[in-house]
């Protein structure tokens, strides 16, 4: 017992770990506020592109998704991260970073959004257009509303596995929450920093956990 | 940019035939170690969706605090500190063996939550019924409850199949020798990305069919009302 204290819960260990933990923390947590809302904004796009039914844009649209969805996001950010030096393009990490995991999420997101603008009926855009409200309008006031509400638990739960995402920043070496931790745990031949990391994510994100855990079981109740 | 270049670097001929029979490698260790996580995954969710079912306060608990930890905890952590940490106090495991249960947990408390929410969508009545007819009610769970449970999970499961399975990409951190860690260490080594080419062909060529088919199945099990 005495020594799984020592090993995992090291007080003197975690003292040292806590300024690289909490900046870690801090970068995480900025990682998380660029991707997520350019995974939405993208996600979007592609929905709204879908939308619009034109046979060739769809089938274009349909094998952007299924590609990267089909794509592990971590070959992706590898893939990037070796590969675009190799073009004479040179971005900085944080850039190589956000464009892989944009890539990635915005081909959930849609399918989320896609999902979420065919529920809503006909008749919706129907009555709108009648009252003289715009194609545009009715997208804009009518619709997306509607849509949104209807996948919310859907949009949240994937908010929730992008912030979990930001995790893999730290194999191409984004000094992330990940890989502060790994890196004092190298340094100081002990595990408490990786178990006080785990604990860190546990605590942060169990209320996102628990948000998309009610709003599943409600929508369920509602059907 | 010249088109040369571009060959050169992503499409190389020569680095190519040095490597792809590693890449090919590595995809039969990425296909062994998702279908062990699928199957461990899903056979231990379902196992905990049915103790639920039983409605014995202080193992569920349990099961929620388990689902509800591993769907916070990014795989990748659950990975490290199963890899790394635990050797401190004499629990090595293999590269192989930390990705498989590591994933594996994760997975069981995807599955645990869809499970529980399909059995959960079938009516009381349906239980009660069953009940009536001299079922136990382990055998209205079984015969009656989940059969009818299981038609609901099934989009939202293949989802999460395909998303953990994805995850094996992972087990390159930790040196499992799957698809990724042939393909970058085969990059670095000739100086040239055609290795994460022919490992991103290599992920296509697995994982794409399985998209499509996940189409087809939220198609064929929608839900109708």
């Amino acid at each position: 017992m005495d020594q799984v204290i020592q090993v995992f819960f090291n007080g003197a260990i975690l003292e040292r770990a806590w300024p690289f933990l909490v900046r870690g923390v801090g970068m995480t947590a900025l990682l998380s506020l660029v991707i997520v809302p350019i995974g939405l904004a993208g996600g979007l796009a592609v929905a709204m592109l879908y939308h619009l039914h034109v046979k060739w844009l769809n089938r274009m649209l349909m094998a952007y998704v299924d590609f990267f969805r089909a794509f592990p996001p971590l070959v992706l950010m590898l893939f990037i991260y070796g590969g675009l030096p190799f073009l004479g393009v040179d971005l900085p990490l944080f850039g190589t970073v956000a464009l892989a995991f944009l890539l990635n999420t915005s081909s959930y997101y849609g399918e989320i959004f896609r999902a979420g603008l065919e529920s809503v009926p006909t008749g919706q855009v129907e009555a709108a257009r009648s009252t003289g409200l715009s194609r545009w309008q009715t997208m804009l006031w009518v619709i997306l509303p509607q849509a949104t509400r209807n996948v919310l638990p859907d949009l949240v739960g994937n908010t929730l596995e992008v912030i979990k995402l930001t995790t893999l920043a730290s194999v191409v070496g984004f000094t992330e929450l990940l890989n502060n931790a790994r890196n004092v745990q190298a340094l100081t031949y002990n595990a408490t920093p990786v178990v006080a990391a785990a604990l860190i994510y546990l605590i942060a994100l169990w209320p996102l956990v628990r948000l998309v855990s009610r709003l599943e079981h409600k929508s369920i109740a509602v059907r | 940019m010249e088109l040369h270049r571009l060959v050169f670097s992503f499409f190389n001929a020569d680095v190519a035939s040095r490597y792809w029979l590693d890449i090919v490698y590595g995809m039969w260790v990425t296909t062994y170690l998702a279908l062990a996580v699928v199957v461990a995954g899903l056979g231990l969710g379902l196992g905990l969706a049915l103790a639920r079912a039983f409605q014995f306060k202080p193992a569920n608990v349990l099961i929620v605090i388990f689902a509800d930890a591993f769907r916070a905890l990014p795989p990748l952590v659950v990975i490290i500190v199963l890899f790394f940490a635990f050797p401190y106090v004499d629990l090595a495991m293999s590269a192989f063996t930390a990705t498989w249960l590591s994933l594996s947990l994760v997975l069981a408390a995807f599955a645990e939550e869809i499970f529980w929410a399909g059995i959960l969508s079938v009516p009381r009545g349906q239980t009660e019924a069953a009940r009536s007819t001299g079922m136990s009610r382990a055998q209205a769970l079984v015969y009656v409850v989940l059969p009818q449970a299981v038609r609901l999970t099934i989009p939202p499961l293949t989802n999460r199949m395909i998303a953990i399975t994805k995850n094996t990409a992972l087990g390159s951190v930790v040196a499992v020798h799957e698809i990724i860690y042939h393909a970058s260490s085969g990059a670095s080594e000739a100086g040239n990305p055609t290795p994460l080419t022919l490992g991103a062909i290599a992920y296509l060529i697995l994982f794409l069919p399985v998209v499509i088919f996940s189409r087809w199945v939220e198609t064929r099990f929608a839900w109708k009302r």
